[in-house]
């Protein structure tokens, strides 16, 4: 199946029409995966026999003509729980974990009648901006395989551009959704804080984290959010707000749309290719209708050290259930069982995650939670009061998503903190819980450049609405990389 | 330095963690170039600034207190690394070898 050409819709008339078979559109993309996976090394599992067997039920039921997911394949990424099928959030410590129930996400996929052929790559435990974190492969930029896909969710970054499926999830804590989105030109969504439950997505900072889908085009994306949220009693900050039909009313326009640009988005450190497609991204919304305006931010410089002490700290106490009893690695060797916690937790840790443990733990500890916990979270207010401000003005927030085009594998890897700095455009979003949107918006030197669309809490009609607009006028999602058979 | 070896060494005790003496100098300088990008926090004014440490729209709400069945007790030990008659087990507590 040639993804390049096809999207949920007409994949969805396809097998409505019987033209094709849910097992025919299932073996394709198992053959597509095994060819470009030389490449692109998205997936960490291919599930072909759980994958072939739900193709031959759903053949042997039939294709329900209103369900536009309805047999199709998809990838989720390795933090996502999928009963009966491994899921090691790119950890050594989970490398044999099986989970016995399923995330939330994933039951409702099912009762979309999905398909979950693999589970893709990322940064272990969704720490990193690279997937270079991950304990077992590292996954390629589907545009050029010198470079790193993003991350954290590279893996099902890559998939997609790379024409491996239609589409896949992932989740967002610091932009581990736009930022992969970006890097590997197609469209990612991190979703409002509590618009998509959360209970079985391996917990990295959870007043943060959130799942959100990456499509190849705007209203795919759209559909596929429809499917995936609302409220479960299993996530109690997943919220009650009416879920609406995101794709509905999509083609609405941006007429009169009010969108503000922050200045620290096009400021210092931003590359020049970066601020010249965000520009031109300007002009485009201008021409269509929308006002743009200049705003401020003026707290959203302080998002990355705000981040890495909350996200941190966070992490550090839900990563406290990695202690070789109940699952997950246990180190032998021992004298006692606190030689149990200590040593498997060692091994079975990579150095991202401790050092992430290591600031999260310092932070809280006594002595320094007045002056790292408490102040990084004052600030977060001002940031979500910068936010808010801007918000009782305008309807979108636009930028780019990244400072720069993807960088080289083991450029920035051996530098933490460089690699913490290529975060700080999408960072502010989820410190305030906001929903935000990669698109491609242009190229440079043959890599692509993100579009960052911010909405306020619950709006992503408006923010589907405005990249809907931009894509019919603009034809960079069209554009695909040289991968695969095709060229 | 904004931070020592020792107390690293001090904090990877809390967390559980422990580390060579190779790793411990690479972490110390690592943790101690996150320290110094964080501490520009000290730079905001935040008097009198609530805290803010979640985003969630949700208020404490309380479910009906129903029984509902749990998960199965034999499925919960499927990734359990040692186990025996619906029982974790775990070395002892105290380290026999150091004796009474």
């Amino acid at each position: 199946m040639d993804y390049f050409a096809n999207d949920l819709t007409s994949l969805h008339d396809l097998l409505v029409k019987k033209e094709i078979s849910v097992t025919e559109l299932t073996k394709e993309t198992l053959a597509a995966i095994k060819e470009r996976e030389q490449k692109v090394a998205a997936f960490l599992s291919v599930d072909e026999q759980g994958a072939l067997k739900q193709a031959a039920e759903l053949d042997q039921k039939g294709i329900d003509a209103d369900n536009i997911l309805a047999g199709i394949p998809l990838g989720i990424k390795d933090n996502i729980v999928t009963k009966g099928l491994t899921t090691t959030a790119a950890s050594k410590i989970l490398e044999n974990f099986n989970p016995i129930y399923d995330a939330a996400v994933i039951e409702k996929l099912k009762a979309a009648q999905t398909i979950t052929i693999g589970k893709t790559n990322l940064d272990e435990f969704a720490m990193g901006g690279s997937t270079e974190n991950s304990a077992f492969k590292t996954t390629k930029n589907a545009w050029d395989q010198t470079k790193v896909p993003g991350g954290s969710s590279g893996g099902s970054a890559a998939a997609v551009a790379a024409g491996e499926v239609v589409a896949s999830l992932g989740s967002d804590t610091g932009g581990s959704i736009r930022q992969p989105a970006s890097f590997n030109g197609i469209v990612g969504v991190k979703p409002t804080y509590g618009r998509v439950s959360r209970y079985g997505l391996i917990a990295f900072a959870s007043s943060l984290d959130q799942i959100g889908p990456f499509t190849r085009n705007v209203k795919d994306n759209a559909q596929l959010l429809n499917a995936i949220s609302g409220a479960d009693p299993r996530d109690f900050t997943s919220s009650k707000h009416e879920v609406p039909d995101f794709a509905q009313g999509i083609a609405a326009g941006v007429k009169g749309m009010r969108i503000a640009v922050p200045k620290e988005y096009l400021g210092e450190g931003i590359a020049a290719d970066v601020k010249k497609a965000i520009k031109d991204a300007i002009s485009v919304f201008e021409k269509l209708g929308a006002t743009v305006d200049e705003v401020s931010l003026p707290h959203s410089k302080y998002g990355v050290p705000v981040y890495y002490i909350i996200a941190s700290s966070e992490a550090s106490s839900n990563l406290q259930r990695f202690d070789g009893i109940r699952y997950g690695h246990r180190a032998q060797e021992v004298k006692n069982l606190e030689d149990v916690y200590v040593k498997s937790r060692s091994e079975g840790f990579g150095d991202e995650v401790k050092r992430r443990i290591m600031l999260g733990t310092f932070s809280l500890s006594a002595g320094t939670y007045d002056a790292f916990f408490k102040k990084a979270a004052q600030v977060r207010t001002l940031i979500c009061q910068d936010f808010a401000q801007v918000f009782a003005k305008y309807d979108l927030i636009l930028g780019p998503t990244t400072p720069t085009t993807a960088f080289g594998i083991g450029e920035d890897i051996k530098d933490p903190v460089t690699m913490y700095m290529n975060d700080i455009l999408t960072i502010p979003v989820n410190l305030a819980g906001l929903p935000g949107m990669s698109l491609p918006a242009g190229y440079s030197k043959g890599l692509p450049i993100g579009l960052q669309l911010i909405a306020n809490q619950f709006d992503e009609k408006t923010m589907y609405r405005a990249g809907y607009a931009f894509e019919q006028e603009t034809d960079f999602h069209k554009q695909v990389p040289m991968i695969g058979g095709q060229n | 330095m904004a931070i020592s070896e020792d107390k690293v060494a001090h904090v990877a005790g809390l967390a559980k963690l422990t580390f060579s003496k190779e790793e411990l100098q690479k972490f110390t300088g690592q943790m101690d170039e996150i320290i110094n990008m964080v501490q520009q926090l000290s730079d905001v004014d935040t008097t009198g600034v609530e805290v803010t440490t979640h985003v969630t729209d949700a208020v404490d709400t309380m479910r009906e207190d129903k029984a509902v069945k749990g998960m199965d007790r034999e499925l919960l030990m499927k990734n359990v690394p040692d186990h025996q008659d619906g029982f974790i087990k775990v070395p002892a507590i105290i380290d026999e070898s150091e004796g009474a």
